[in-house]
């Protein structure tokens, strides 16, 4: 006979007695969680991460221009709130000069389960110093489309909106393809800049990588970029090589 | 006067050391038990371990039914420790969870565990603090019956699967919430894809393609820590070290299976061999005979198998998503090793086991300090519902399969004869095919429901209960002496063993007051299954899925049971 019917007199008068005595540990582990510890808890589901990505780190070029492009993003946060930092932009080797630069410090949220609020404010380098407030979203929609969208809006009210979409195809378990989309936007001319109402900038590309190990893959592949702004208009395909890392 | 008094004394204490000497199993010195780390090398690297009296596993203890147990356990860790004794019915204070039933063992401290032993059969015991089981401390548990045996058998052998990995858990689990799918090396391909067009032709496939797209999910995603990192060990040993066991042809082995990964799902078999499955998490069951069986992450079972050829057989654990195996050999002499099979394909998840699944999201699933009184809502749609749209995506070798396992047991558990198995047309054991082998006199009708939806974002890397985690919910509250019925509604696309500890699950499949007694009861994407628990053990208790990582990250819930008299006086 593998089970026997427990006595419940044995078992209640040892759960009164231990209520008592188990009151110090206890108060002992609420004041350990209060500062944080969560050690104290069966086991740690708000844990705290911190994320880094080098999604590009490259050199892109073709006859006509050299430059050095960075697209790096990383968080630290629970699986509910992060706070992020973006920075994306490219050095022209030949000219030595900043095309584009940025860093976003984002306050992120959890709103719905593939989906995250975003906002906080974009510090603009080159090729002019701006400051604009930033509100995005970030996620996985369906179809296993990583998707970014975020709008700028400058201390002049200028709206500026920033998209990027990008999919991922195995060709083999390590072995991926990558097509990438980004596009950037103005709602109004802005003079001073030289930014044409409309999209400023196109960029579409397809990058292979060999992932070596998960966190770090060298990548070859080709962009098409198109630029329009209010005093020229430039389109062109360029050769990348560079590698993706993260931790 | 006096040297009859000292007589009588000493006579007395003889008597009382022979009484304990009787009492003692017999391993006797095994009650103390010194958690510490030790360099161990399974993989050709050196790594530390945490073993309990230097041995990994830890020593398996051997009780007898009835015994009073006391356990000393020494933490020499320079971080807190515990100990769970799995299976076991004790009272709430020695279950040896931190945060629930007790603060944990302090480094440097000795915490004495007591508890009379009410049962007999399999079990094990494993460390519930900071992951430990994945670094080795864990043991078996075998309690010999007081009345002796149900079955005859010459020799006897623990079989203790568990999964190995070089990288520390908590490095695991951070990659895990950074890259869901950082361990899986089998997902589909675009060749993948063009084989499907040419099979299935373009519908279908574009069909299945965008099912699985518009669910984020991915039908490859049967384990989400795979082989890629993990060796796979039996007794502590991987496949290379060849652990025997001995026998004489025609003789009965009884081999004790303790699954004690910490997230490997196992499909054993022993080529050439019939296997008789004689007890489940400990419990006797109507003997089953099998060519395989799935031994979900913390279950056991005992089997039976009679080698007759002096020939070397292999006890071949595969993991269930097919990235690597156990293996041990039964053999008459030592040094002998029998010809170990393939690995069968990867399996896929079908659509048809997401069926249920389907649509729901991350937090659709009410829960609050009276979620439990809430009635059970509409049951997932059958599956056969979907047959169509299911079938476009089974394997081609499931075709083979009846259509619709599920058709037709709506409220038991199902024979899962699923698609993993598709490849195999022998007798693969289903938890239909379990019976208790004597009759629960307490069985009645369940007072109430209580259902549980299992959630979770694999893509964030989050488990939850009823859209809920851990930190996030409100204990579940039982009143002393009801009976409650758990319904599991498993929206995820993994499995899920789930445990509770302190009371037994009896899992229904239909046989009434002959249902199956778990402690662990494993559901399956998109399944609906039913246990009743009788709730006969006071004070607070965890619930939780079995896989560390799923328990970690918020798969587990704080159940609290009220004694009959606080009951009583909240309702005056
Ligand atoms: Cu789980």
């Amino acid at each position: 006979m593998p089970l026997r019917k427990r006595e419940p007199e044995k078992v209640i008068p040892s759960l009164e007695h231990y209520r008592v005595r188990r009151s110090v540990p206890v108060c002992a582990a609420a004041i350990l969680m209060m500062f944080g510890s969560g050690r104290a808890t069966a086991q740690m589901d708000d844990a705290i991460y911190n994320y880094l990505r080098f999604e590009r780190l490259e050199y892109e070029g073709n006859g006509d221009v050299h430059l050095f492009k960075w697209d790096v993003e990383g968080w630290t946060g629970n699986d509910d709130n992060k706070l992020w930092v973006k920075s994306e932009g490219d050095y022209v080797f030949e000219q030595d000069i900043f095309g584009r630069a940025d860093l976003q410090l984002l306050y992120s949220r959890n709103i719905a389960t593939f989906w995250d609020a975003q906002i906080g404010v974009r510090r603009a380098f080159e090729p002019e110093r701006t400051f604009d407030g930033v509100i995005g979203i970030q996620g996985l929609a369906p179809y296993f489309f990583e998707t970014e969208a975020a709008l700028f809006i400058n201390e002049n009210g200028n709206v500026l909106g920033r998209f990027k979409l990008a999919y991922e195809l195995l060709l083999t378990q390590r072995l991926i393809a990558q097509p990438r989309v980004e596009v950037n936007v103005s709602a109004d001319d802005i003079e001073n800049r030289g930014v044409k109402a409309g999209i400023t900038e196109f960029e579409a590309g397809l990058r292979l990588r060999y992932e070596i190990v998960r966190e770090f893959a060298p990548y070859i592949g080709f962009d098409y970029v198109e630029e329009q702004s209010l005093r020229e208009h430039k389109h062109s395909v360029r050769a990348v090589a560079g590698i993706r890392a993260w931790f | 006067m006096q040297t009859v008094n000292a007589m009588i004394r000493q006579c007395r204490i003889a008597g009382f050391w022979l009484a304990i000497l009787a009492a003692l199993p017999v391993q006797a010195g095994s009650y103390e038990l010194v958690i510490d780390e030790k360099a161990v090398n399974l993989t050709g690297r050196e790594r530390t371990a945490i073993t309990a009296n230097g041995s990994l596993p830890a020593p398996t203890l051997r009780w007898r039914e009835g015994e009073e147990v006391a356990l000393r356990v020494t933490n020499r860790l320079d971080e807190p420790t515990s100990i769970h004794w799995h299976g076991i019915v004790l009272p709430y204070d020695m279950d040896g969870v931190p945060g629930i039933s007790f603060p944990g063992i302090p480094p440097g401290e000795t915490f004495t565990y007591r508890f009379r032993l009410m049962q007999s059969g399999t079990y094990w015991y494993h460390g519930h603090s900071a992951m430990q089981e994945q670094l080795g401390l864990m043991g078996a548990i075998i309690i010999d019956p007081s009345e002796g045996e149900t079955h005859a058998y010459d020799r006897d052998y623990t079989v203790m699967l568990s999964d190995w990995s070089d990288e520390n858990p908590h490095r695991v689990l951070s990659k895990l919430k950074k890259q869901s799918d950082y361990y899986n090396f089998q997902k589909r391909t675009v060749f993948d894809f063009y084989r499907d067009l040419s099979d299935k032709g373009f519908q279908e496939t574009m069909a299945d393609r965008l099912a699985w797209g518009e669910m984020r999910m991915d039908p490859t995603d049967i384990a989400d820590v795979t082989g890629y990192t993990y060796t796979f060990l039996v007794n502590g040993q991987n496949p290379a070290a060849n652990w025997t066991a001995l026998f004489k042809p025609g003789e009965r082995i009884r081999l004790r299976f303790v699954n004690a990964s910490a997230m490997t799902h196992f499909d054993v078999r022993i080529p050439g061999l019939k296997i008789r499955v004689i007890q489940a998490d400990g419990q006797n069951v109507e003997p089953v005979e099998v060519d395989e069986f799935r031994i979900a992450v913390a279950e056991t079972y005992d089997v039976l198998v009679e080698p007759r050829d002096a020939r070397a057989y292999a006890i071949f654990a595969e993991a269930m998503d097919r990235s690597g195996h156990a293996q041990a050999t039964l053999a008459p002499r030592r040094g002998m090793r029998a010809e170990v099979p393939p690995l069968r394909p990867r399996p896929l998840v079908s659509l048809a086991d997401m069926a249920a699944a389907h649509g729901m999201d991350h937090g659709s699933g009410a829960e609050g300090p009276h979620a439990g009184m809430e009635h059970a809502p509409e049951p997932p749609p059958p599956t056969n519902g979907h047959e169509g749209h299911a079938m476009a995506d089974m394997d081609h070798a499931a075709m083979q399969h009846q259509a619709s396992p599920h058709a037709g047991h709506e409220g038991h558990a199902m024979p899962d004869h699923g698609q993993e198995h598709a490849d195999t047309a022998e007798r693969v054991l289903s938890y239909a095919d379990l019976k208790s082998a004597e009759k629960h006199e307490d069985w009645r009708e369940p007072d109430r429901e209580i259902v549980l939806r299992l959630t979770g974002t694999m893509n964030r890397y989050v488990w939850s209960i009823n859209g809920k985690k851990y930190s996030e919910a409100e204990p579940i509250r039982l009143k002393y002496g009801e009976r409650v019925r758990f319904t599991y509604i498993n929206q995820t696309m993994m499995n899920h063993p789930l445990h509770l500890h302190g009371m037994w699950q009896d899992l229904d499949t239909g046989k009434g007051p002959f249902n199956p007694r778990k402690h662990v009861v494993n559901v399956k994407p998109g399944e609906t299954v039913h246990v009743d628990v009788p709730v006969d053990a006071s004070g607070e208790w965890a619930f939780h899925c079995h896989l560390v990582y799923h328990m970690e990250t918020g798969m587990f819930r704080k159940i609290i049971v009220e004694p009959p008299d606080a009951a009583a006086k909240k309702g005056a």
